[in-house]
Parts: C-alpha cells; structure tokens; sequence
C-alpha cells in the first residue's frame, strides 16, 4: 500500500493547488478533489489536505468542534494513521499537523504547525449572491458591497450582526474569505497567526489558505466594536477554566452545565490542578 | 465644464461590415446593414453635456434611445468610439475613454461618478434588501464604512423623496410602484453622481405620481446640481424637464438643439412628425 492513500499525482496536484492558495492569500483556488473512502460532505477536502502534507516525521492531531474523541475526528484519525503509521497525539502544542472541524485551539499555534480546516462552503458570498458565476465576478472585482449590506441590516434590525459561526473575513485587505463554521470567538485568532492555516472543501472541489502572520480582519464597520461572544462568569464545570470557548450542555432534568469546547486544553489544565 | 463627452460612439448587434455605419441610418430609413444583416443600434453619435444641464433624448422606439444609455453606463459594450466623463483619468491624469475601463474603474465609476435610473425598478433596486440596505450598498461602494453615517444618508435621501423614514427597513415589494421608482431615486442619488441617467423613468406609473417624481427630479436636481441625460418617449416629460433635446432615429442623432426650440420649430420631419402627433 502507497504512504498516506493518495497517488503520487494526486498529492502532487494538490500540492500545487496549496501553493497557488498560498501565494494569493485568501484566493480559493480549484482542484481536482479525490474519490475517497468517507462520503464527500464529511471531511474530505481536510482529508486530501493532510494526506498531501503529512510526512513520516510529523505528528497528527484531529479534531471534530474541539473534541479529540468525537465521531468524526476519531474515524478520520484512526483512517490517517492506518495509512501512515504516524504518530498521534492528543496534544496541541505536540501536533505538526491539526486537521479540525468548526474550532481553532486554544492554545496559541507556533510556527511550524499546520492547521487544516475541513470546509463545507468554500465561498463567503454563497450567502449573498447563489450565481456562482457572479460571485467569481464579484470576488475579482472586490465587490463585497453585499455583505456589508447584509451587515448593515442586521445593524440596524438587531444592533449587531446575527451571524454566530462563519463570520466573514477580509485577509490582507482583498479576499473576503469564509473562515469555515468556526465560532465568531475563533475568528480574531486567525489573524497574525503562527501556523499556516489551509482550507479544504472536498464536496466542492476548493483549497484556499491564510499564510502565517496575514493579517485578517473580520467584516466590520468603522464604528462599530467586533463583539465574539463572552461566557461572563461562566466557567468549565470540569477543569475551572474561564476565558475560554465553552459548550452548552443541557443534562435530562433541562439544567445547563459549561464544558471547555477544546477537550485537550481542558485535559492539561485538570492536570495541573490535580498535580 | 464637459461632464460628459461622446465621440463617435457606435453599436452594433451581429458581426458586422465595414459598410454598416456608412449604410444604415435616418437617410435609408433602416438599421439593418444591407450586406450583413447586422443591427446598428446607435450610428456614430457625438454629444456633450456640461455641468448641470439636463438632456433630453427622444425618438421612436428601436430608434436607440435607451442602448445609447445603456452604452453610457457601460451595461453593454460599445463597438467603437469614445466617452469621457468628468472627474474619470488614467494614470497620468489624462481623460480616459470609459470603454476601456477594467472592472474596478468601473465600479467606481458606477459608484461615484454615474448612476443610473431604469424605468422597472426591479432592474435598479436589489429586492432581498430593505429600502435602507438598497441605499447602504451604493454608499457603501462609493467607499463609507460608518454605521452611522450610513443611516443618517438613508434617512436623508428617503426624506428627499417622501419615503415615511420609519419604513426605512421595509423590503421594496412592501411599497408601492411609485414608491418603489422613488427609492430607486433616492439609491441612485445616494453616492453623490455627478451624472444621472434615466431611462423612461415615468412611464407606467399613472400621472399624479408622474408629475410628483418629474417635480422631484427637477428639485433634486437644482439642489444638487448633477447633470441629466433622461430617455423618454413623453414629450411632456422632456419639455418639464430638459434644456436641451436631441431626436433620435435608426441610430442616428437627426436633430439638435435647445429643447423649446425642438418642440416649437422642429426642422427634420421626423421630428415634425414626432411634434404634431401629441394628443
């Protein structure tokens, strides 16, 4: 059996395709996305992704919302590791490699670090132009007249924008780029990051990227303030921590109970404690 | 000052020959070229407008009204010739012909210098938007990235045109036709244009909110002092309106001149025809 699934020539083009995405920050970029042994939809673009980039000396980690152990990152890790022999860990700080789902760690990524980010919708103006055609038009042109107006309604309806996951983003002041379903609270993380950051959209055949220390600014108006969300006084009921990005956990009598979202950060930091 | 500046501006559907120019227009009473079948929409039309004058073009239909509008504001492709507009150069700070303008200028022309007013407001108003967010985008285009100066020009052009400001997040199928043609104003105001273009603006609508939104117009215009190219078939809309009147047939300009003078003594006879055929 090949290393890492994929042929040669596949690696080899997706590869190129990351280059191109690279080069043009926030650009997406077509490529010729692969058969692979999970249903499209699920992960695949990440897939094709890491199985391009990873190499025998490179540790993996997956995660699915932040959780090491849940459905989807557990089946991609055990399907990357089968076919590699790598080395997995649960740990941010020891990845070379995080293929995630909808999350970025808490812990701050380092230089070096590859972060891969499974997309379900490549393109940010899907939500306001459904012509495709269009929007490459509009992309070429920096026209993003209509997200901005799709912001200023919800200004001027809610007080702020309603969008809570997959807030736009403007990289190095050209491409409005869709950050993948991440929470709005990750999004101030993707700028000046550390880490390459790459985007896969296997389904719709689209690899775009943020190069380390880009700068990415989400879409906001001059005088308005970017508000992510805040937890107040609340903290994880099973490690303590406060400051992070939580999980809301109904329990069957309808109580709510908080849980740190990056399971890892929460695993160390009740470490410490116990230590 | 020219505000706007047409030279030789020609259209034609269909490939074309070296003789459509020469061999369709007023004179052979077609706009269809002998030798190739192509249709010339608009024949080598010069014209000027300075600051603050408003132009009249009327003609039968197919005569190419409305295409050379369409030229101006670049919603089609000009075959040949030139248009200049005011405030537009290229990097050495010469004028700059618009047909050459690669997609960013002509945001920025669209945004800044030029706006456009259709008879359907479907096709100037975008209808998944409010009223305010039609106007929000123009201003957005034209470069403002505040909130609230943003809103404050929604308002403010809303007001102009008798829109109640407490709609101001209304969809536009929510309002009237009339209404809807005087949102459509107030977006086309809303980024300051030095040039405004209307094709058939009244047409449809019955005639109280006719002569409202032509008062309207004609008020806006004497405050803010844009200059107007206006398309009508409505000889009672040009002579409201217009200073100066050019008649159009098969493509052609065949007569020009001030708009009283057009309506009291036309020379060709196509526009004597066009004169004495008022109700």
């Amino acid at each position: 059996m090949r290393y890492a699934f994929l042929d040669e020539d596949a690696k080899k083009e997706i590869r190129r395709a990351i280059l191109k995405a690279v080069a043009i920050p926030g650009y997406i970029v077509s490529f010729a996305s692969r058969e692979m042994p999970i249903a499209r939809g699920w992960g695949t673009g990440g897939l094709q992704l890491t199985l391009s980039l990873i190499k025998e000396d490179d540790t993996l980690k997956v995660i699915d919302q932040g959780c090491d152990g849940s459905v989807n990152a557990v089946n991609m890790r055990n399907f990357i590791s089968s076919v590699t022999k790598n080395k997995t860990t649960f740990d941010t700080k020891e990845a070379t490699i995080i293929q995630t789902r909808h999350r970025i760690p808490e812990e701050e990524l380092q230089e070096g670090q590859t972060l891969v980010f499974q997309v379900p919708m490549p393109d940010i103006l899907e939500t306001v132009e459904a012509d495709t055609y269009k929007a490459k038009i509009m992309h070429a042109n920096e026209d993003y007249s209509k997200l901005w107006v799709l912001l200023y309604e919800d200004t001027s309806l809610y007080g702020d924008s309603r969008i809570s996951n997959r807030y736009p983003v403007i990289v190095e002041n050209r491409y409005a780029m869709d950050p993948s379903p991440i929470p709005k609270y990750d999004t101030t993380k993707l700028g000046n990051s550390k880490a390459l950051q790459l985007f896969g959209a296997g389904r719709e055949k689209k690899i775009y990227a943020i190069p380390p220390y880009s700068e990415v600014k989400p879409l906001k108006f001059e005088d308005k303030e970017f508000q992510v969300e805040t937890f107040e006084d609340k903290t994880c009921e099973r490690c303590g921590n406060s400051g992070v990005f939580l999980d809301e956990i109904y329990d069957e009598n309808n109580n709510t109970h908080y849980y740190c979202s990056d399971t890892s950060y929460c695993d160390k930091t009740l470490e410490k404690r116990t230590k | 000052m020219k505000v706007l500046e047409i030279k030789n501006l020609s259209k034609i559907f269909g490939n074309g020959c070296t003789k459509c120019l020469e061999e369709t227009g007023s004179f052979t009473d077609s706009s269809i070229c002998p030798h190739c079948n192509s249709v010339v929409g608009v024949n080598q039309i010069n014209l000027e407008l300075k600051k603050g004058e408003i132009l009249g073009i009327v003609g039968e239909s197919g005569s190419g009204k409305s295409t050379l509008l369409q030229l101006i504001y670049q919603d089609q492709k000009a075959s040949k010739g030139e248009i200049f507009v005011d405030k537009y150069f290229d990097e050495n700070g010469d004028k700059k012909n618009i047909i050459d303008a690669n997609l960013n200028e002509l945001n920025y022309l669209r945004n800044k210098l030029i706006s456009m007013i259709y008879q359907n407001p479907r096709l100037g108003l975008n209808y998944r938007f409010s009223a305010g967010g039609n106007i929000a985008e123009k201003v957005i285009g034209s470069g403002n990235k505040y909130y609230e100066q943003i809103r404050e020009k929604a308002k403010f052009f809303l007001e102009k045109t008798e829109i109640p400001v407490s709609r101001i997040d209304d969809y536009p199928d929510k309002f009237s036709g009339g209404q809807q043609q005087r949102i459509q104003i107030s977006k086309a105001l809303s980024s300051n244009p030095k040039l405004l273009l209307l094709d058939e603006p009244t047409t449809g609508l019955d005639l109280s909110v006719q002569a409202k939104i032509l008062d309207l117009i004609k008020v806006l215009q004497k405050e803010i002092g844009f200059s107007m190219v206006i398309v009508s078939h409505d000889l009672g809309v040009i002579k409201h309106l217009t200073d100066i009147t050019v008649v159009m047939k098969n493509g052609q300009i065949v007569e020009k001149g001030l708009t009283d003078q057009i309506l009291e003594d036309p020379q060709h006879p196509y526009t004597q025809l066009l004169v004495s055929s008022i109700l």
